[in-house]
């Protein structure tokens, strides 16, 4: 997929014939994905009449929508950190690791505090799993930047490395907490909203202020796009490739606390479980390419919400849940398919036979992955 | 050896310069390409060394035999996986195919009464099928490897749990008589049928890689694959078979876990796609393609079971240290093939 979908004002005539026509909505982006999640949306209010009625008890918001983004928040926020990894070539295969690490230092400090419910001892424990969870990142951030690892290779090591050390941290067990400031983290609510949301909301609104209003993101798309050609135009790459996977794992971290507090308890072997995978699949689904270069924060959280609204609707259109991963396989496939421009135009016969044929061929030739 | 040409002459790894025009070139260089498989030897046999001078009973054939027995699924399955990673892919899929294949195979013979003489044909097919639809879309639609046997994996998954989400046993007499088989050697040595059956699919894989047209397409494509096409090689086919062979070796991988474990249960080889991975990388194949032996994938996966095996006779070791011990080996050994091609450039 090293050809772009063909949506930015910066791409060049020959790559995008179609630009400017009528259907430029559905050269969009964010088209696709966008669609999806309708349908989705779509589909359980056609099961649940009430799905997307959102009601006030106690003071909180309830209702589907809102569980959506409250049991999406964690998975929103890790795959914030991995589009910003993805954008600059890289991959983070460590971020479920991170994860559990982050969940099991938080958790077993919180449960040798003399009194649980002090704010001041949570505070310092989520310190403590958010200063490790970044030194966990910059270490990845060494292996790509500084060794020069692949990145799928060097964070595969913290992946495999990094759900032993949880367990290490944990002794094997499961650790439990009682203590309501930390449960505020992941299960409390603030200004009627969960605040494991507003946690979410506030990293990704700062993320897309440092990336979209700043240069930084566009400094990140070049190192993406030809690493070597950034370092030598004056950027620095190593610094950016080593800062964005520290903060791929804080964001990794801060889900790991909200995932252990949701549950009171921190399980060093199953938390955050396959949660790069989906991750990934968020940053994939959202339109950001592997290949790295060019980003889409908006397109991650849409990916994001699709998956949990996969989830939401397996339970509530009642699916069995054995076919669960089933029915994630054929939504991933047809996703993944319609991303793919190369299917779009063997299904559709989208492509159009245009009299300058040179452009055609040149584009053609480009396309071949390298 | 034309497929050392192809493997020296990639771009950014040239030969030494004046040599490659030579008949001769690249000797040298050509040895520093054993040096990760050699290292992966030579910490087999330290492991070995210090576990035998550590532990009573450790320093025996069978010992050795037993990793062999114990792993001889994930020998299997690496190999495939091998056959991606050198086109410069990766495929997720493995360990789900090796769970459909232990669920297919149980509910068919235990609740159908199929003969496993039909049956395992069957799971070898649905596996290669498998593998070769992963590669049609991988291909095809250009989509990500990463990304296609991703789906493939939860695909797989989610048919076992449609199959049935408990454990099936396999009481079948030809699959107990197979499972409880014996082959002795000399020295009151003994191994299973799956090691033979491993054994063979290594030398089959062997050959295919370093003596077939297949298999120097495979190096081909995994060094450059636009040099590839360009070369007029056909890039398409290669890329569809080796996910097909591993589609393949993962469907025989399970079958040989349904003796192992005599069931079929979807829970079964949760996570093997990440030891395959590592035992590729720790014998020293890179990911980046183009450039490994089926050797190595082979060392790599005895020093993940001899881990293993130190860990249950140091007994007071909990099984996370596995874990940690993988993750600073492949530590370790990427850092020396990082030393190794840094060298050569």
């Amino acid at each position: 997929m090293t050809a772009p979908t063909g949506d930015a004002p910066v791409t060049s005539p020959p790559r995008n014939p179609r630009a400017g026509r009528p259907a430029a909505a559905l050269r969009h982006r964010l088209f696709w994905p966008a669609l999806v999640l309708a349908l989705l949306l779509l589909a359980n209010l056609l099961f649940t009449p009430g799905f997307l009625s959102v009601e006030m008890k106690d003071g909180h918001l309830y209702g589907s929508l809102i569980d959506i983004f409250r049991f999406g928040a964690p998975l929103i926020l890790v795959a914030t950190g991995m589009t910003l990894v993805i954008a600059t070539g890289g991959i983070d295969l460590s971020v479920g690791s991170v994860v559990a690490i982050s969940g099991a230092l938080s958790c077993l400090w919180v449960s040798g505090l003399a009194d649980q419910q002090s704010a001041g001892g949570v505070l310092a424990a989520v310190g403590l799993a958010l200063g490790l969870s970044l030194a966990l990142g910059v270490w990845n951030g060494f292996l790509v930047s500084g060794i020069g690892i692949q990145p799928i290779i060097a964070t595969l090591i913290l992946m495999v490395a990094g759900r032993g050390l949880a367990q290490l941290i944990t002794d094997g067990q499961i650790v439990t907490v009682n203590s309501d400031p930390y449960k505020l983290i992941g299960g409390g609510y603030w200004l009627t909203l969960p605040f494991g949301v507003l946690i979410a909301a506030a990293v990704l609104a700062v993320t897309a202020f440092l990336t979209r209003r700043l240069a930084l993101g566009l400094l990140i798309e070049s190192v993406g796009g030809n690493a070597t050609a950034s370092r030598l135009a004056g950027l620095r790459s190593r610094g950016l490739i080593v800062t964005v996977y520290a903060f791929c794992a804080l964001c990794a971290g801060i889900a790991g606390l909200m995932i252990s507090s949701n549950v009171s308890s921190a399980d060093g072997n199953n938390a955050g479980l396959w949660i790069e995978l989906d991750a990934i699949l968020a940053v994939v689904i959202g339109g950001t390419s592997l290949a790295g270069g060019r980003f889409s924060l908006g397109g991650t959280v849409i990916g994001a919400l699709i998956i949990q609204t996969l989830t939401t609707t397996i339970y509530s259109i009642g699916i069995p849940p054995e076919t669960t991963l089933l029915f994630k396989a054929l939504v991933v496939t047809v996703v993944c398919l319609l991303q793919s421009a190369a299917f779009r135009e063997k299904a559709f016969h989208l492509r159009r036979r245009r009299p300058g044929a040179a452009p055609a061929s040149a584009d053609e030739k480009v396309r071949v992955p390298a | 050896m034309s497929q050392d040409i192809l493997v020296t002459g990639k771009p950014g790894k040239p030969g030494k310069p004046g040599k490659a025009a030579g008949g001769d070139f690249g000797r040298l260089g050509d040895r520093r390409k054993y040096i990760p498989v050699l290292a992966t030897a030579s910490l087999l046999v330290a492991m070995f060394t210090v576990g035998g001078i550590r532990y009573e009973g450790f320093a025996s054939g069978q010992v050795v035999l037993n990793v062999f027995i114990d792993n001889a699924f994930l020998l299997v399955v690496a190999v495939g996986m091998t056959f991606v990673i050198l086109t410069g892919g990766i495929d997720l899929s493995v360990g789900s195919v090796v769970a459909l294949s232990t669920m297919i195979s149980a509910s068919l013979v235990t609740g159908q009464g199929w003969p496993p003489l039909l049956v395992i044909p069957l799971v070898l097919l649905i596996g290669a099928v498998l593998g070769f639809v992963m590669g049609c879309m991988i291909h095809y639609f250009e989509i990500q490897p990463f990304i296609v046997t991703l789906a493939g994996m939860f695909l797989a998954r989610g048919l076992c749990y449609t199959i049935g989400t408990d454990s099936i046993p396999i009481t079948d007499e030809t699959y107990t008589a197979l499972a409880q088989a014996r082959i002795d050697l000399p020295g009151d040595m003994f191994v299973s049928p799956s090691v033979v059956i491993a054994l063979a699919v290594v030398a089959v894989a062997a050959y295919v890689l370093h003596y077939t047209r297949l298999g120097r397409n495979v190096y081909a494509t995994g060094g450059s694959e636009q040099s590839a096409l360009l070369m007029g090689l056909p890039v398409a086919r290669t890329k569809i078979a080796v996910y097909t062979v591993s589609g393949f070796c993962s469907a025989l991988g399970g079958v040989l876990l349904s003796l192992y474990m005599l069931s079929g249960y979807g829970l079964h080889a949760v996570g093997m796609e990440l030891d395959a991975i590592a035992a590729v990388v720790i014998g020293g194949t890179l990911l980046t393609g183009g450039s490994g032996y089926l050797l190595g994938t082979v060392l790599g996966v005895l020093v993940l079971g001899l881990i293993q095996t130190v860990i249950s006779f140091e007994g007071t070791l909990s099984s996370w240290w596995t874990k940690i011990f993988i993750g600073l080996l492949l530590f370790v050994f990427i850092l020396l093939q990082r030393l190794i091609s840094a060298r050569r450039t």
